[in-house]
């Protein structure tokens, strides 16, 4: 009984958002040019498939991009850090100081360098998706039990195999963890870009759809943007499940 | 390797070769506490002491020093003549609290010696399901044949130091340092235990420290058991035990062996 609650809640909770939404507009009468309904951009999704489907896949792939370099620099960065207070102490307000910086600033930057298209995209995306993955990976590895490291030490292990053997399989529940916000920031990062700079995308499309008064069709980019995140989140979240069920090991798992 | 004397003297027959040495040794941690003080101790190799004291008295510390996993504050500690200044490789360690990895299964971390020490960690890869017979042979002995491929959050507090005592011995090391690796265990497979450490240790003769609360246990393993005083550990009586080996269950209800007990009990309860 309670499972197929556990089940089926979201869908339920989904669906009954998209009810409301739909009866709310059908009650007070609201204009197709300021909330469209949902039955609206369905079938707005279903005439322009073929546009949703070119530009998504166009920003899916500036985003994975992105994403895939902020894996690389996030790991690498985070071990760097989380191995060594001296290089913490010195890089940290560097870090935190790009990190404040609002992704959309350096947008026109990258524009003047590599001017517009894929290449600003990914790499905002990029920049705003490594730094979680660098804190939580140097957190993972910051905080090992020095018991666990004395099991190695006591071997006579070096360094490189106690951060092998103990820190690297210590800080993987954190880093995976950190790649289901990572990938959302990165979706974020690359629309971003897009509505700013680019002449492909879900963000651009949304933006010229925009400038049309193409209501319907900006809401249409919204839910495909939403959609992409929901399935990008659940498929790291499924990672994260298989990889780290160690970590999360519930109480009453049966085994 | 000398044949073990039926009825060994308290003087034992020539002095054998030291593996370990305290010279008055100090340790302090960060915090400020001193967990020994001017601790002076010989280990001869292939000997078996056992470490009994009041609780917070030093003895995890003192293993710690050994190992070199925790530097000396005053005072040297030496082993195999060269002093030690950082972790040495000769010696499997069974801690006393479970510190198995919990991202390994059982098998995993009974092997995670091989990989790591000497002569094995090289050959790891080519010779992988020789040393997994290895593995689950002594896991077989200690009773946990079965719960190979369990994970550590899967097993019973006993079980995990079970298997702990598995990953300290894997390697055959020369200095075995246990701490109170039966601690956790029912009364009665902690003496099937004594036995299987004491055929070991009459097998391959490696130097052990014992560390225990159990004076039977202390009586029934070693050649020597030294007692602490309250913290800061101090040794403050050392006896040399001399019962025939292989000891039994038998051994433990045997007159003198319950005076012993009973000295070693009041030993700790004066200071
Ligand atoms: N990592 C640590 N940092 C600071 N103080 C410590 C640490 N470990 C132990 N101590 C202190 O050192 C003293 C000796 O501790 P130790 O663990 O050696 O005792 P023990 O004899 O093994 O006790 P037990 O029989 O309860 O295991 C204690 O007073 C303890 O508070
Ligand atoms: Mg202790």
């Amino acid at each position: 009984m309670s499972f197929l609650n556990q089940k089926a809640l979201p869908w339920v909770i989904t669906i009954g958002f998209f009810a409301v939404w739909e009866l709310a507009c059908i009650v007070f009468h609201i204009d197709r040019f300021i909330l469209p309904r949902p039955s609206e951009i369905a079938v707005e999704m279903v005439d322009k498939w073929n546009a949703l489907l070119i530009n998504s896949l166009q920003t899916f792939y500036t985003t994975m991009a992105g994403f895939a370099v902020a894996v690389v620099v996030g790991l690498f960065l985070g071990m760097l850090v989380g191995a060594s207070p001296t290089v913490y102490r010195g890089l940290y307000p560097i870090m935190v100081g790009l990190n404040s910086i609002p992704k959309v600033a350096i947008v026109p930057i990258l524009v003047i360098w590599f001017g517009i298209g894929t290449i600003p995209a990914i790499l905002t995306a990029f920049s705003i998706a490594f730094f979680p993955i660098m804190v939580n990976v140097a957190t993972g590895l910051a905080t090992i039990e020095p018991e666990l490291q004395d099991v190695l030490r006591a071997l006579g292990a070096s360094k490189w195999q106690i951060l092998r053997k103990v820190g690297l399989p210590r800080a993987m529940p954190f880093f995976f963890a950190s790649l289901k916000v990572a990938i959302t920031l990165a979706f974020i990062g690359a629309v971003v870009a897009e509505t700013v700079a680019s002449d492909v995308g879900i963000g651009y499309l949304m933006m010229s759809a925009s400038a049309r008064f193409d209501v319907p069709l900006v809401f249409a980019g919204l839910l495909v943007i939403a959609l992409m995140g929901v399935v990008m989140y659940e498929a790291f979240a499924m990672v994260e499940r298989r990889v780290t069920f160690w970590a999360t090991r519930s109480s009453q798992s049966a085994s | 390797m000398s044949k073990p004397a039926l009825i060994a003297k308290a003087a034992p027959e020539a002095p054998r070769p030291l593996l370990a040495k305290l010279d008055r040794v100090s340790m302090q941690y960060a915090s400020g506490t001193l967990a020994l003080s001017e601790t002076s101790l010989d280990l001869a190799q292939g000997e078996f002491i056992a470490i009994v004291g009041p609780s917070g008295c030093g003895k995890s510390s003192l293993l710690k020093l050994i190992s070199g996993l925790h530097p000396a504050a005053s005072g040297t500690v030496t082993v195999d003549g060269q002093p030690v200044t950082k972790p040495i490789d000769i010696c499997g360690m069974a801690f006393q609290n479970s510190t198995l990895l919990p991202w390994r299964t059982t098998l995993d971390n009974v092997l995670l010696p091989l990989e790591i020490v000497a002569p094995h960690a090289r050959q790891m890869r080519r010779n992988r399901s020789e040393y997994e017979d290895r593995a689950r042979a002594i896991l077989k002995i200690v009773g946990l044949e079965g719960f190979e491929r369990k994970y550590p959050w899967e097993l019973s507090g006993g079980m995990q130091q079970r298997a702990s005592l598995c990953r300290a011995l894997i390697h055959d090391p020369r200095l075995l340092l246990l701490d109170e690796p039966f601690g956790a265990l029912d009364a009665f497979t902690r003496e099937d235990l004594w036995e299987v450490l004491q055929q070991l240790w009459l097998d391959k003769r490696p130097t052990v420290i014992l560390v225990t609360h159990d004076l039977r246990e202390a009586a029934y393993l070693a050649d020597t058991i030294y007692v602490f005083s309250p913290r800061p550990g101090r040794i403050v009586a050392q006896t040399s035990v001399d019962f025939p080996r292989p000891r039994t269950i038998d051994t433990t209800y045997r007159a003198d062996f319950v005076d012993l007990v009973h000295t070693l009990r009041t030993k700790i309860a004066r200071h």
